[in-house]
């Protein structure tokens, strides 16, 4: 399966390399440079690229391209899934899946890579599982690792690895029993020009789809086995789980019953019908417009809250690529702070709480590069926002039941709304 | 040095003396340097070897499985013997981790020398057999690298496969989804009906409201045509549920799975799945969208709901629009294409030129497969042919000429203000096209062809080829059909054609003027050069560009680079004929049995699980307590309630039923195997179990006069049984045994008598006892207490009786309804707070009177006052929703001094929650409660190891809970462990093999779940201690209780 893995930094160094199987060279990855000039923008680069003896996989995160190199069919879905589990786990090790936190722990990085692929075929991949074999590094545990000569890699085979619950490691225990759940909705919507144009409120026609994750943290101790509910789960669609839920009874039930991994992990992430009808919690007053045959034009946007259960809007953020053929933009807000970068053409506004009795706004002159054509397209708006407290969905957390353990743990339950890829056409 | 990829060979020596070193870390970063550097230097290679091969026998699993792994990774050809060796050691191991790498090994193993292909493929046949989920995935993996044709490999293994297959870890899934898919396609009958069929489906559903009879007539002709294979239904149930899984690989096997193998109907549902990746990363989307756009091609109806989803945002890159932009083309339709044409219009104006170029060629693609909207489609692109961006004006020339071409008719305003556009045109494509279109249609403007040809001329030179090559065909084609004002024109044309640097052009130029130049060698072709050169032309056909794709397998790497990739295998067409599915279940019984528990698991059904039993019985010999235990269960259940029980059976019984028909579509073996269950548990449960105690008794026989050793542990726990209900029974002992002297003999005689009587023999048993416990009930008002207790104890003294008979008068019982029964009382009522009226319980373990699915309860009321207390009876009852509880009889009164035991049954519905009830007596009432221990809640249940064995493996994944306790020095003896463990709950003993291993198995008394308890001894005084279960609530809280049992002194 995977032969050999590469990463390779944002200049072109192949800083890391590793083999499963005999070494590849490091020449194969001149085909992925080639592609990457060709695509200009690291966006672009395609997945997967073919050279004459070797195929390329790649993914692209957090500024780093995780090459990985194999010979025969494979499903793509198989390696490019597993590179994301190896950057989730650098990420879940070292804070920050960057080059320095990686050549920095460069010898667990590579007592990882061992421990979650053999022979090119992933053995152990919960991050559960792997915390106990090799332990992440702590400033403390250096410091004693290095008087006392003792490694961070774990000399038992932690049980979850053989037992029947493999994203729980054995023996946890807290003097503090927790259980914190964040169910975070993300709403996606591109909203259509005449839409935003006529301040109506906004047809689902252009919403496209609102996209939930539940969140959970847990510091439980033993091996609890949990159960909850919601209020309305007729709600979720399609929903995808965590493998500790017990599907069977969340198909006759509508409970959610597992044992839950350690730590933070995503329980379930699901979808809403799009019949349910979700109101769009902000909307956009804009106003842009290039003039024919001058270097300027004008730039107007007011952001106002919806209904939305007296609950206030939050960190507010408004990003626009601008055309190419801006070359400043001079702006007032009435609150917040902007910036815009003349290199890439974004400008930012960040504009923070939505208070409904003065509505921020921002407007001001759009420079132009003197003879360049008018842009023919207004850029597309994009809105970050935040609005805790509140599930857009309507979706409540009903009760969470604990059984196999005889402590009371502390319940905590936050919903959050926010964002996701939200885009109003202009 | 090795991460940087620079040469660290001269260091080998220095590094493998390491190899020994304690300290994990280090031997780990050994581990890693030879594995790289080993193949270069094989000589000093060599000398690490024996360090591995000691470290192969480690007791510790990891330790061997990490040697294994290094060992199989250091690829020197030398050592294939030793390894060789070591696989087939690993693959034997009792740690399923170790096996695990073994099938790792074999990969690796055979990569180095493929001629050990025919021991390794012995090797992997032994491993498919596992039942391990851990092993699973590996060892497919394995199969699919060595031997991915050897398909009869998989025969035996496919419903092991197809069941374990939600509990393997999610990268084994992948692979075996792959494999099973591959597997499918060559061993069913396709499900999609042929082509007329497919037609008759489809009218089916448009015409709604034709008269039901053609319906139906329709629905049997389709009926008619296909069935499917029950297996091939089980995977596709199966793989149903992955598809919730988050895993973006595994979610696309299923879908692949399903699109290759389902019902078209059935296909559908992974398009939800499908789209929810959809949010995930781009290379994942990117992926994911290829492979829905080649879906999308040839079934529109899967992904049409979901339009929405494949909008375009701006901030996607730009591989991502063209893929969704392509998705949107293939959904268009009439009835979303207005819709869909707006939003193409947005895209048009896009800042990404590549991707407004694609979105014109996707507005061609729609105007030409659907005919409403071409005209829009072309005014709308006629309209871009004033956009500044030369990109978007050349693609649209370039569609619109293709658009013009399919419809040839008045569109000669078009032609003509694309002639203007020539001018500020410089990409060559546009021009080309241009150039063709008028000369295509040079008739209709007959005034501008000329004047083109003219402008054309004068930059000939300057031209791309393309564009010369069309102001050849141009020139041509005017001097045919307008030579008079064209003639020099064309001759200065072919002229500067003549002398060009391309090949082609020059070539081109000989062949037109051969051919429209009149002279004398011209022969007959120059006459048709009209209608060579103005022939109407088809129009091209706009194809999605992944159209060519649907060949592979979705999923694949070839599907995702459009070529075959090393080593993809083709799948294979549906076979006209199915291969014979008994192929499947060539160890019939096994095979089926399992598939018959699996079935009784999901469904959560206790009915199966009785027929379970009885398959188990038939199979082993020292199981047999069980089934008896039951059987007296049922005798008395359906004697004494015959009513309640009837209607009660009557609803399992539907139950089963629906289960079967169910069941029925989808297997032929288990429906065979389960119809036969449920007719006989219709005709009479009592037969069936009758059975069972038939044989068992048969067995018993043999046994005997074999003198086994099962009997051991039997006897001597039947003495305290025996004693106990003596205890417990005192005078009423006699009684009853009086009463039941007549049943025993009807029953001596029924099993003494032929076997072709014995179902009805048996029938008039029950019968028989009804009449006597009617009796007994006649005989409660007096009584009835100490009638009731004694018919409660009665049932293993019957037991007893009858064993006995079916061991032909042999005094040697070896059956066991409970090897313990506990002495230990609980206070329900102080005496103090009773006023003067006590009573404390226990549990009696033993399978309760009133109904089998309660725990019976020995309440003994003793008055301590010196007065008659009157009228003691059960009030009001205050039970947790679910929990029944069957009281004891209203009791007359209650001598001063005296005592008197009553049982009472409670259906504590698996769960230790407290049943409240009220104690009256003729003027107090009191409240009390009954809180179960868990190991209460059970049955024991008597197995083979080897049952025992096969159960637990059905029963990992979540229903397995584990510990590690330490034991207490004097308990570390077998019996000491036997004795403890029983005494803190009613688990029955499995004989086991090994001396350190002991297990026991019970069943919950409410849901019938097998309840596996495994205490394994190590050294150190410590010991594992595993429980297997469905009910893991309950598992986890019995594992909690008996840790303190064996680790106190």
């Amino acid at each position: 399966m995977i032969h050999s893995l590469f990463l390779i930094n944002c200049t072109g160094d192949i800083f890391l390399e590793k083999h499963w199987k005999s070494v590849v060279s490091q020449s194969v990855c001149d085909y992925f440079f080639e592609a990457q000039e060709k695509a200009v923008d690291v966006e672009n680069v395609p997945p997967v690229i073919s050279t004459p003896h070797h195929y390329l996989i790649s993914i692209y995160r957090d500024k780093i391209f995780f090459v990985s190199v194999i010979q025969t069919e494979v499903p793509p879905l198989f390696v490019i899934e597993f590179l994301h589990r190896v950057a989730d786990t650098f990420q879940d090790y070292f804070g920050e899946c960057s080059e320095t936190a990686i050549k920095d722990n460069v010898v667990i990085v590579y007592e990882l890579l061992e421990e979650m692929l053999d022979n090119g075929f992933p053995l152990a991949t919960e991050s559960n599982i792997l915390k106990e074999l090799i332990k992440p590094p702590t400033i403390l545990r250096s410091v004693v690792n290095s008087i006392t000569g003792s490694s961070n890699v774990g000399d038992t085979l932690p049980t979850g690895q053989l037992s029947n619950i493999p994203w729980r490691r054995a023996g946890v225990k807290y003097t503090n029993n927790e259980a914190y759940f964040d169910v975070i909705e993300e709403i996606d919507a591109i909203i259509d020009k005449s839409a935003a144009l006529h301040n109506v409120c906004y047809t689902l026609d252009k919403v496209l789809s609102v996209f939930f994750c539940c969140f959970f943290f847990f510091k439980l101790s033993g091996i609890p086995d949990l159960s909850l509910s919601f209020m309305n789960p007729r709600l979720l669609d399609d929903v995808s789980f965590h493998p500790c839920i017990r599907f069977k009874r969340w198909e006759s039930e509508r409970v959610l019953s597992f044992i839950p991994p350690d730590g933070n992990f995503r329980l379930i992430s699901y979808r809403v019908s799009s019949q349910n009808l979700v109101a769009i919690p902000v909307y956009v007053k804009h106003m842009i417009s290039f003039k024919e045959n001058s270097s300027s034009g004008r730039f107007d946007v007011t952001i106002g809250p919806k209904q939305n259960m007296g609950k206030t809007v939050e960190g507010v953020v408004m990003t626009v690529h601008m055309p190419k053929a801006v070359l400043n933009m001079n702006l007032t807000s009435t609150q917040g702070s902007y910036t815009f970068d003349p290199v890439t053409k974004v400008l930012t506004w960040d504009v923070g709480k939505i208070t409904p009795q003065k509505l921020p706004n921002l407007k001001g002159i759009v420079n132009l590069q003197s003879g360049a054509p008018k842009p023919e397209e207004n850029p597309s708006l994009n809105i970050q926002f935040k609005i805790q407290q509140l599930a857009i969905s309507g979706l409540k957390v009903n009760r969470l039941d604990m059984y196999g353990e005889k402590y009371k743990p502390f319940k905590g339950v936050k919903y959050i709304t926010k964002a996701g890829k939200f885009q109003v056409r202009t | 040095m090795i991460a940087k990829g620079k040469n660290a060979s001269e260091l080998f020596p220095a590094v493998v003396k390491n190899v020994a070193s304690k300290n994990i870390e280090i031997k780990k970063l050994v581990y890693v340097y030879l594995m790289r550097y080993a193949e270069e230097q094989q000589d000093l290679a060599l000398l690490s070897i024996s360090t591995f091969q000691r470290a192969l026998k480690d007791p510790n699993q990891l330790i061997r499985a990490s040697a294994l792994r290094v060992l199989s990774s250091i690829r020197v050809p030398i050592i294939v013997p030793i390894m060789m060796l070591a696989i087939k050691e690993a693959s034997s191991d009792l740690s399923p981790y170790v096996r695990k790498n073994a099938a790792h090994a074999i990969q690796k193993l055979y990569s180095l020398d493929p001629e050990q292909k025919e021991m390794l493929i012995e090797v992997i046949e032994k491993l498919l057999k596992d039942r391990s989920t851990l092993v699973a995935g590996s060892v497919v993996m394995a199969f699919e690298e060595v031997c991915p044709d050897r398909i009869d490999l998989i025969h035996k293994n496919y419903r092991k496969l197809c069941t374990l297959l939600v509990d393997v870890e999610e990268w084994g899934q992948v692979v075996i989804i792959h494999m099973l898919t591959r597997y499918a396609r060559t061993q069913f009958v396709s499900p999609w009906k042929k082509d007329d069929d497919d037609v008759v489906e489809e009218y089916n559903e448009n015409n709604f409201y034709e008269s039901d009879e053609e319906q139906k007539e329709k629905d049997r002709k389709v009926k008619k045509t296909y069935t499917m294979d029950p297996d091939h239904r089980l995977l596709l149930r199966n793989t149903k549920p992955l598809l919730q899984s988050r895993n973006a690989a595994v979610v696309m096997a299923v879908a692949q799975l399903y699109w290759h193998l389902a019902p078209k109907s059935e296909a559908g549902i992974v398009s939800k799945s499908l789209v929810r990746l959809l949010r995930s990363n781009r290379e994942v989307q990117y992926i994911v969208l290829q492979n829905i756009a080649t879906m999308s091609i040839q079934r529109k109806g899967m992904f049409e709901p979901y339009l929405k989803s494949f909008y375009v945002r701006s901030t996607d890159p730009t591989m991502i629009k063209t893929l969704k932009l392509e998705i949107l083309t293939n959904l268009a339709n009439e009835a979303n294409i207005s819709t869909l044409l707006r939003e193409f219009q947005t895209y048009v104006k896009s800042q990404d030129k590549q991707f407004a170029a694609a979105t014109i060629q996707a507005i061609g693609r729609c105007a030409t497969n659907i005919t409403e909207v071409t005209d829009t489609c072309l005014n709308g692109l006629v309209c871009l042919l004033s956009n500044r961006d030369e990109i978007v004006v050349a693609e649209s020339v370039v569609v619109i000429k293709k658009l013009l071409q399919t419809q040839p008719a008045h569109h000669g305003e078009i032609i003509k203000h694309m002639a203007k556009l020539l001018d500020n045109i410089t990409v060559p494509v546009a021009r080309a096209s241009i150039l063709w279109l008028i000369g295509e249609y040079c008739e209709r403007v007959p005034k501008i062809a000329p004047d083109v040809l003219r402008k054309t001329a004068k930059s000939f030179t300057n031209e791309d080829d393309l564009v010369k090559l069309q102001i050849l065909n141009l020139g041509a084609k005017l001097y045919l059909t307008n030579s008079k004002q064209t003639k020099l024109l064309t001759q200065y044309v072919l002229n500067l054609g003549k002398y060009d640097q391309s090949y082609d052009i020059r070539d081109r130029t000989r062949f037109i003027r051969q051919l429209i130049v009149p002279n004398e060698k011209s022969g007959a072709l120059s006459k048709y050069a009209k209608k060579i050169f103005l022939a109407q032309k088809p129009a091209p056909l706009l194809e999605s560009p992944f159209k060519a794709r649907d060949h592979f397998q979705l999923g694949t790497l070839s599907h995702t680079l459009n070529s075959k990739a090393a080593g993809y295998l083709e799948l294979s067409d549906w076979p006209e004929v199915a291969p014979d599915p008994a192929l499947r279940n060539i160890e019939a019984p096994e095979a089926a049995k399992e598939w018959t528990v699996f079935l009784g698991k999901t469904k959560k059904e206790k009915p199966s699980e009785k027929f379970y039993s009885e398959s188990e019985e038939e199979e082993d010999e020292s199981a047999s307590t069980s089934a008896t235990g039951r059987f007296w269960e049922t005798n008395l259940h359906v004697s004494f309630f015959m009513s309640e029980s009837e209607s009660g059976s009557e609803s399992e019984k539907e139950d089963k039923e629906e289960d079967s028909s169910d069941e029925s579509s989808g297997s032929s073996s288990s429906s065979e195997e389960s119809s036969d269950s449920e007719s006989d548990s219709k005709e009479s449960t009592v037969k069936t179990t009758s059975r069972t105690a038939e044989e068992s008794g048969s067995e018993d026989i043999k046994k005997k006069a074999k003198g086994t050793t099962t009997k051991r542990n039997a006897s001597s726990s039947s003495d305290s049984e025996s004693s106990s209900s003596e205890e417990s029974s005192s005078d009423s002992k006699s009684e009853s045994d009086l009463k039941s002297g007549s049943e025993p003999g009807k029953c001596r005689k029924a099993t003494s008598s032929k076997k072709e009587e014995k179902p009805v023999q048996d029938r008039k048993a029950p019968n028989k006892k009804d009449v006597f416990l009617l009796d007994l009930d006649d005989f409660c008002p007096v009584t009835s207490p100490v009638a009731v207790s004694a018919a409660a104890v009665l049932s293993p003294s019957l037991a007893a009786d009858l064993e006995g008979l079916s061991l032909s008068g042999s005094s040697v019982i070896d059956v066991t309804t409970q090897v313990y029964v506990p002495t230990k009382t609980h206070e329900l009522l102080h005496r103090m707070s009773g006023k003067g009226l006590a009573a404390h319980y226990h549990f009696s373990r033993q399978p309760c009177i009133f109904g089998d699915r309660m725990v019976s309860v020995q309440v003994t009321l003793s008055n301590t006052t010196d007065q008659k207390i009157e009228n003691i009876h059960i009030g009001e009852k205050k039970l947790p929703p679910g929990m029944r509880m069957q009281g004891f009889n209203p009791i007359e009164s209650l001598a001063p001094e005296g005592s008197i035991t009553v049982s009472m049954g409670i259906d504590f519905c698996d769960s230790t929650q407290t049943a409240s009830f009220q104690l009256c007596t003729k003027d107090d009432h009191f409240n009390v409660n009954i809180q179960p221990p868990v190991g209460e809640l059970l049955l024991p249940v008597t197995m083979s190891e080897k049952d025992f064995k096969k159960e637990q493996g059905m029963l990992t994944g979540m229903n397995e809970t584990s510990a590690t306790i330490a034991v207490a020095p004097q308990n570390s003896t077998s019996l000491v462990i036997i004795e403890r463990v029983v005494k803190a709950a009613n688990l029955g003993v499995v004989p086991s093999g090994q001396d350190n291993i002991h297990r026991f198995a019970a069943k919950t008394v409410h849901s019938g779940s097998l309840m596996l308890v495994t205490v394994e001894l190590k050294e150190s005084s410590t010991a594992q201690l595993i429980i297997n279960t469905e009910k893991t609530v309950i598992g986890s809280v019995l594992l909690r209780e008996l840790k303190p049992v064996l680790s106190q002194g």
